[in-house]
């Protein structure tokens, strides 16, 4: 099959790599039809994330066609299905209580130790994601193996199209639990910082869920644009100073809800070098690094602070007295896919979401380099890649 | 007390062949757990942490232990465990267990260095059904172990707490040393391992792999180096 293959820093390409086997009881193979490029894959692009192997398959927003099945996979042939990007055994302690993202069950042993060794316990596997999360296969390519199939994927209507499903699979669930640990309430003013993919389904999700006002911080101006057709207000942090501008527009008060979807992935799962990476990452990534501080400071006493950006090493000069001075609720974690699947989708289906507003460019699978390329050169355009295995080249 | 411990308690150079074998095997005397459990009681006298995570000795003994909670019936945990011919399916460096014939006796054949394999004959020593069981290598076996693993109800609806403990005197002579070479991994990584694919066994009915194909199932991971990614 053909397959976007990691190769090194900023060196990826597609590749002819052996089709993919049933190889445990509960194993679906899916035939792909839509695959993302999602932000998080440009960290692996970068060669920040180590446990990374030449020849890794990318991708974990995936959907296409049961093809084959495993003795007890509860998928049939020909049905369509969304892939969640996390891999839940359904069993554990974890799955039985909808917190599917910290499975037990699903990252291999011999890969547990180093995001134990980090964290204190071990991270759950998901696909295309390095060796810390298990060194699955990902789902930018033809087929991928989908194990314990009977658990993630949700089997999706044939009245709806790819685009409109394909982002079930991770960033549309995951805006909507950003939302939801903020526990948003109607008379709610409530603060995005980061206008990607997931702020922009944060931003939705927030305005679904009754929020009075959402405002959206960024400095892309296209993207900025986005969150403003969704209804949100908008702060360029280039043009304004976002703190006081965040005072005012609350009426003093602060905000009530804060939401930080920039993370700091590039600090992410760094086990060697983990102090020299952050120091680097804080030099050069200061407004990415600026951007939970100043969340923590504008939100209310009282109020609520949400984090579906991705962290994965230590954070120097946390505001940790604003935090218990101001006496703030903190959630976070990586997105419990599979508890909020089924709901979207009937969101989806009645029209409440939009999801293919923010696509910018669909390519050829074969094309994948390129849009890794240009996703990564040229943020303020090219908001979200999707890639189609049945369609032609054009180069 | 400290002078009569020439063996740190946490095995530093050892393997998980040693780990499968203290599983597996069992070996001339009680001294290893019995070191342990008169450590662990005056250990108690200090805190209630187990016996097994003090910073102490047991003697010549090597002693590792672990605890998982796994989300089934005791009693299926326990049978499961109790049939020595299913642990091959989640110890890595078990090949096979065969039943020999009274006192639940057993050969356990453990995977040796250089695709060679080292039978060891055990024997249960003590057990309480759906409880707890306790295994030895007879005498005369090239390696001293002994092993025991209790089931308790765990909490609520939380299924079981399964604790193994495995102790063992390092080996000399020629069989030592080439095990002593041979071993990578402290046997607690081993246990460790052991036991949580015990529970994806148990929890899920397979044990997690990202193998693409079958073939490459088992060793997917030794057969490609890792890299580490340049600095950015």
């Amino acid at each position: 099959m053909r397959a976007l293959t990691w190769q090194g820093t900023h060196n990826v390409r597609v590749d002819t790599v052996p089709d993919p086997q049933i190889v445990n009881p509960r194993d679906a193979i899916i035939a792909v039809s839509s695959t993302a490029i999602c932000g998080s894959d440009l960290h692996l692009y970068d060669g920040v994330i180590p446990g990374m192997m030449p020849g890794d398959i990318l991708g974990h927003e995936f959907m296409g066609e049961v093809v084959e099945t495993g003795p007890d996979s509860s998928l049939m042939k020909g049905q369509r299905v969304v892939v969640p990007f996390g891999i839940s055994c359904g069993k554990c302690f974890f799955c039985s209580h909808h917190e599917y993202s910290a499975c037990s069950n699903s990252n291999p042993v011999d890969k547990q130790d180093l995001s134990a060794a980090l964290y204190g316990h071990a991270m759950s596997g998901l696909f295309g994601y390095s060796h810390l999360t298990g060194g699955y296969s990902g789902g930018q390519a033809e087929y991928v193996r989908v194990p314990f199939s009977d658990v993630g994927p949700i089997v999706v209507p044939d009245g709806l199209e790819d685009d409109q499903v394909l982002f079930l699979s991770d960033i549309l669930p995951t805006g909507w639990m950003a939302a939801k640990n903020a526990d948003i309430e109607p008379d709610d003013t409530v603060a995005v910082w980061g206008c990607g993919p997931v702020g922009l389904f944060a931003i939705q999700a927030a305005l679904v869920m009754g929020a009075a006002r959402v405002i959206a911080i960024d400095h892309w101006p296209h993207r900025l644009e986005l969150a403003r057709q969704l209804g949100a207000d908008i702060i360029n942090f280039r043009e304004s100073n976002v703190l006081e501008a965040l005072m005012e527009m609350s009426g003093g008060l602060g905000i009530d809800a804060v939401i930080d979807a920039v993370g700091m992935e590039a600090h992410g799962f760094a086990i060697e070098n983990l102090f020299d990476i952050a120091k680097q990452k804080l030099s050069y990534g200061a407004d990415r690094a600026t951007a939970l501080r100043e969340a923590l400071l504008a939100v209310r006493r009282c109020g609520k602070v949400s984090i579906p950006g991705v962290y994965g090493g230590m954070a120097d000069k946390f505001p940790l007295g604003a935090v218990m001075q101001k006496g703030l609720q903190v959630r976070t974690g990586q997105t419990h896919v599979q508890a909020f699947m089924g709901e979207l989708l009937e969101k989806i289906e009645d029209g409440t979401l939009d999801t293919t507003f923010l696509i910018s460019h669909r390519l050829p699978l074969e094309e994948a380099p390129r849009g890794y390329r240009s996703f990564h050169d040229n943020q303020n355009e090219w908001t979200k890649v999707v890639l189609k295995t049945g369609m032609n080249s054009l180069h | 007390m400290q002078t009569e411990n020439e063996v740190s308690r946490r095995p530093r150079n050892v393997t998980a062949l040693f780990v499968a074998l203290a599983f597996t095997v069992g070996a001339a005397g009680a001294a290893g757990i019995t070191a342990f459990r008169r450590n662990k009681q005056r250990q108690r006298q200090g805190d209630d942490a187990p016996g097994y995570t003090a910073r102490r000795n047991f003697r010549q003994y090597e002693v590792s232990g672990r605890t998982v909670t796994i989300a089934r019936p005791r009693e299926e945990l326990y049978a499961f465990w109790r049939d020595f011919e299913n642990l091959p399916k989640f110890m890595e460096n078990v090949e096979k267990v065969r039943r020999t014939g009274p006192n639940d006796r057993a050969i356990w054949t453990i995977k040796a260095p250089g695709r060679t394999t080292v039978d060891v004959e055990t024997e249960i020593v003590r057990e309480e059904a759906g409880h707890f069981m306790a295994w030895r290598s007879l005498p005369g076996s090239d390696i001293d172990t002994e092993g025991r693993v209790a089931f308790e109800d765990a909490p609520g609806q939380r299924g079981t707490r399964v604790t193994a403990l495995i102790a063992y005197k390092p080996p000399g002579g020629k069989l030592g040393k080439v095990i002593a070479r041979m071993l990578q991994r402290e046997p607690e990584v081993q246990a460790r391992h052991d036991l949580k694919r015990f529970k994806m066994l148990m929890e899920t009915g397979e044990i997690a792999t990202s193998a693409r194909r079958r073939d490459e199932a088992g060793d997917a991971d030794s057969t490609r180096r890792h890299v580490q990614p340049e600095e950015a």
